[in-house]
């Protein structure tokens, strides 16, 4: 798609929009509707959106395939290091009350942390499906 | 309700995959007006960014790999529709068993969505009682969803780029 200036145009106004959105959306999502899911996808689409405009190859040059491995991954024992930081603070698994000296903040704690976790996985699975889809021909 | 029956139907029935797609996107986004009419505005979030936007987009570049245009059936596959009517009627039953739209003496509003309802500010300080619960009270089965969606990610990974190494494979020996 290199001979539309306008839709390159446009998707570069709209890229920066897209991602500060989807961190709205993350760090938004215990007071609106929304949350770590939701902003993973979001964050992706801007991923998949400029892949489309552009090229693949660009876009994976920003998001290369091992980061996005080792995102995911990361997404993942985010939410399980959580469970296993009350574990060691004396809680049940994933017990987040634990982790402050007042149990509802620290289950304020505990949702924004996996949250970002689900978030970080979420939208590195789906880039890593997205371009191993893509990077194909 | 009707738009989304008619896309439904569209979507089955037309043969380009392009366009049965692009109909499954519209679909998913009038869904996503549903779910905002039925004040469930975390599903409709939800629907709108990955039914309408996400999916949309791999299947396209799912059919942009295989192939624009169905298989042709010539014959009618009857072991299907009898798959496919028992399934169907076997559904419409339980939902004669379910209670009435917006019953207050329904199990899902008497059993523990009042306490959730009441306490999940308090004891969690997140005014979003859907967050609370899918990120607290139900932590474990979130979990399990993002191990899912891992485990999803990690088997497309495996299948194709372990295609892709014995495709180059595969050419090397005919360039020898």
């Amino acid at each position: 798609m290199k001979n539309y200036l306008i839709l390159r145009v446009i998707t570069k106004l709209l890229i920066p929009f897209i991602l500060l959105f989807g961190l709205y959306v993350q760090m938004h999502g215990d007071y609106g509707p929304g949350g770590g899911f939701q902003a993973g996808v979001i964050f992706a689409s801007a991923f998949i959106l400029y892949a489309i405009v552009f090229d693949v190859r660009i876009a994976r040059k920003v998001m290369p395939m091992w980061l996005l491995t080792i995102l995911s991954c990361v997404g993942v024992l985010l939410y399980c290091g959580v469970g296993i930081a009350t574990l060691i603070y004396g809680g049940n698994f994933l017990e987040y009350g634990v982790l402050s000296s007042i149990p509802s903040s620290g289950n304020h704690i505990g949702i924004l942390i996996i949250e970002i976790g689900v978030g970080i996985a979420v939208a590195a699975v789906i880039l890593l499906i997205f371009f191993s889809l893509a990077g194909r021909r | 309700m009707i738009f989304v029956f008619v896309t439904g139907c569209f979507a089955i029935w037309l043969k380009d995959l392009v366009a049965s797609t692009i109909i499954l996107g519209i679909y998913s986004l009038i869904m996503a007006t549903i779910w905002v009419v039925l004040d469930a505005v975390d599903v409709a979030f939800t629907e709108a960014a990955v039914g309408a936007g996400v999916t949309t987009a791999l299947l396209l570049f799912a059919i942009w790999l295989t192939g624009k245009s169905e298989k042709k059936v010539n014959r009618i596959q009857w072991g299907a529709i009898l798959g496919v009517i028992l399934t169907g009627s076997l559904l419409i039953y339980g939902t004669i068993g379910m209670p009435d739209f917006g019953d207050p003496s329904a199990p899902a509003q008497i059993h523990i969505s009042p306490y959730y309802l009441q306490n999940s500010l308090a004891e969690t300080k997140a005014p979003n009682a859907v967050t609370a619960v899918l990120a607290s009270y139900r932590g474990f089965d979130t979990l399990g969803e993002v191990t899912v969606i891992f485990t999803a990610g990690i088997g497309v990974l495996a299948l194709l780029s372990g295609f892709r190494k014995r495709r180059k494979r595969e050419k090397g020996v005919i360039q020898e």
